[in-house]
């Protein structure tokens, strides 16, 4: 039936594989967008940038900060990087928060929308002016270089594509734990819904807004360094992404927390088959996907209809 | 710390509080005291501003003036989170029960603000109905259960002054006196009550002392004593 179709099974489980490594990333991205959406009600729509921000942190910190420090026997490895980018650029998140996010929260959210897309266009375009558009290139840690072969079907899985799939996964699912089993994840929904009465408990809104937004950007910075690897390290590596991610958000529903993981992996998987079956739509099965739900379910597959 | 405080000492005193919502100007100079271990009344038509009150007591409204004492603290500048730590829970008139929290969620949810708070064991036996109905979402929950969760979550903070909002409004009789006897037991337990109330009847048995506010102000004190002589005037007052 395969060969009928002129599909291969090799070709199909590839790029099933492929769907799955970009279903990964929608769906860590969409995460801390649904996060952010929910405390803060904006659109972050510098989330884009902040993923460039974390693959760039992991690069230079492996590349370039040895020279700038004077030792250029000095370099910040890969396992590091994971855990420093988003801790520093989440730390950077936190910052534009406080000083600047958090002035706008009285106006029309259209008005933090505009200013996370402006920091978004300065932070590309300082990057883009300091490193071209041309890309860098990142190593992968060599614990995860080489691939499993499936000797049956004569297929190879690299290794650090799996790992990189393990990991979202891995993030995507703890963060639901934490959101949906503890006490801090009940202030986070509870704060969603209705802050001010939230904050009427005695519990301090305004920090746990912060958090999230850190939160939010930590992930996004995260997503950067995992993907260093796989795609060029490069000023527009974000925004390219983003716009399937933000279409991804649409479609699972503004701020439902299962629903951006959900509709992540899915909509990776759905591009993945479209890929195989008719290449040609591959680029806007998520856009057209996309117009449908929001022709039968405005609110989107998980979102709450009001 | 309450204990500290003698019986009949003050413990919420707000004077000429003025509120906002925006360009809205809603409270215009309220004026009324609660002792320690008392309940009162705030009495009015709908839109009198006695929801206001409460919520400007809470730092919920826009801007506000006056003075709000709280339990020897000046409150008007605080932020809410920190008046809540002062000692104060709130019930709001729409109950605020929280849709994608379960029951046992919601009672979990605000902070102990000071020891001395109600257990969920106490609570539960308090409220039975709670109990059987810990793991449903707070959106599936009955009117009443919604009004006994809203009741029985700020017991649990340790909380000593409670600002009820319309607590009977919309339930059946039967739910109403259970809230009574809730409320009566409440005072036994010397917690302090502010009761604002449309169901004046509701109101008259279980508290000291009734201000009946008109326009954003205090329009007449009632004491508990003097509700038959001046049944004429509340009439007038609340429209009954
Ligand atoms: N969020 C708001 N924005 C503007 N005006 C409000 C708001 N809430 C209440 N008001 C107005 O404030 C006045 C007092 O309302 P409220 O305090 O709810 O009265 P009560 O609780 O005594 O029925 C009413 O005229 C109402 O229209
Ligand atoms: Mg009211």
């Amino acid at each position: 039936m395969f060969e009928l179709l002129g599909i291969t099974p090799q070709g199909l489980v590839a790029q099933l594989l492929v769907g799955l490594i970009n279903g990964s990333f929608y769906a860590m991205l969409s995460l801390g967008l649904a996060i952010i959406f929910g405390l803060l009600n904006i659109i972050n729509f510098s989330h884009g940038a902040q993923y460039m921000l974390g693959a760039f942190a992991a690069w230079i910190g492996a590349t370039q900060l040895g020279a700038w420090i004077g030792n250029p026997e000095f370099s910040i490895g890969y396992w590091p990087a994971l855990v420093l980018s988003p801790l520093l650029i989440g730390a950077s998140g936190i910052v534009i928060e406080r000083t600047m996010l958090r002035r706008l929260y009285h106006l029309d959210p259209l008005y933090g929308l505009l200013l996370t897309f402006g920091l978004a266009l300065v932070i590309e375009g300082m990057f883009r002016h300091w490193y071209g558009i041309s890309g860098e290139n990142y190593e992968v840690p060599e614990s995860l270089t080489g691939a499993f072969r499936l000797e049956g079907i004569g297929l190879a899985l690299p290794k650090y594509r799996l790992w990189v799939v393990a990991a979202s996964l891995a993030v995507c699912f703890a963060s639901w734990v934490f959101i949906e089993r503890t006490k801090l994840g009940a202030y986070l929904r509870a704060g969603t819904e209705n802050p001010a009465l939230l904050q009427a408990f005695g519990v301090n809104v305004p920090l746990l807004i912060t958090a999230a937004y850190g939160y939010g950007v930590a992930l996004a910075a995260f997503a950067g360094v995992l993907a260093a690897p796989i795609f060029q390290v490069s000023p527009l590596m974000g925004s390219n992404l983003i716009i399937v991610v933000f279409a991804v958000v649409v479609i699972g529903g503004m701020g439902s927390i299962m629903g951006s993981i959900v509709t992540g992996i899915g909509l990776g998987l759905i591009e993945g088959l479209t890929k195989v079956f008719y290449a040609q739509a591959s680029d806007v099965v998520v856009f057209v996907i996309m117009a449908i739900v929001l022709l039968l379910r405005p609110a989107g597959l998980f979102g709450r209809e009001t | 710390m309450p204990e500290a405080h003698a019986p009949g000492t003050e413990y919420l005193r707000v004077t000429d509080l003025h509120a906002f919502y925006g360009e809205a100007h809603i409270l215009h100079g309220m004026d009324f005291v609660v002792n320690r271990g008392e309940c009162v009344s705030l009495l009015g038509r709908n839109g009198a501003g006695r929801t206001t009150t409460l919520r400007a007591i809470l730092g919920l409204t826009g801007r506000r003036s006056g003075s709000i004492m709280l339990n020897g603290r000046e409150a008007i500048g605080m932020a809410s989170h920190r008046i809540a730590r002062l000692g104060v829970g709130y019930c709001p008139e729409e109950r605020g029960i929280y849709a994608s929290l379960s029951a046992e969620e919601n009672l979990l949810l605000p902070p102990v603000v000071a020891s001395g708070g109600m257990s969920l064991e106490a609570l539960y036996a308090m409220f039975p109905n709670l109990a059987e109905r810990r793991a449903s979402q707070g959106s599936r929950l009955s009117g009443g259960e919604q009004q006994m969760l809203a009741i029985a979550r700020v017991l649990r903070t340790g909380a000593r002054l409670l600002l009820l909002d319309e607590i009977t409004e919309g339930l059946a009789p039967v739910i109403v006196e259970k809230l009574g006897e809730v409320i009566r037991r409440l005072r036994e337990a010397d917690y302090t009550i502010v009761l604002v109330e449309q169901n004046f009847r509701f109101a008259m048995p279980l508290a000291d002392r009734h201000y009946v506010v008109e326009r954003g102000r205090v329009a007449e004190v009632v004491g508990k004593g003097e509700v038959e002589g001046r049944m004429e005037m509340l009439h007038e007052y609340l429209g009954v």
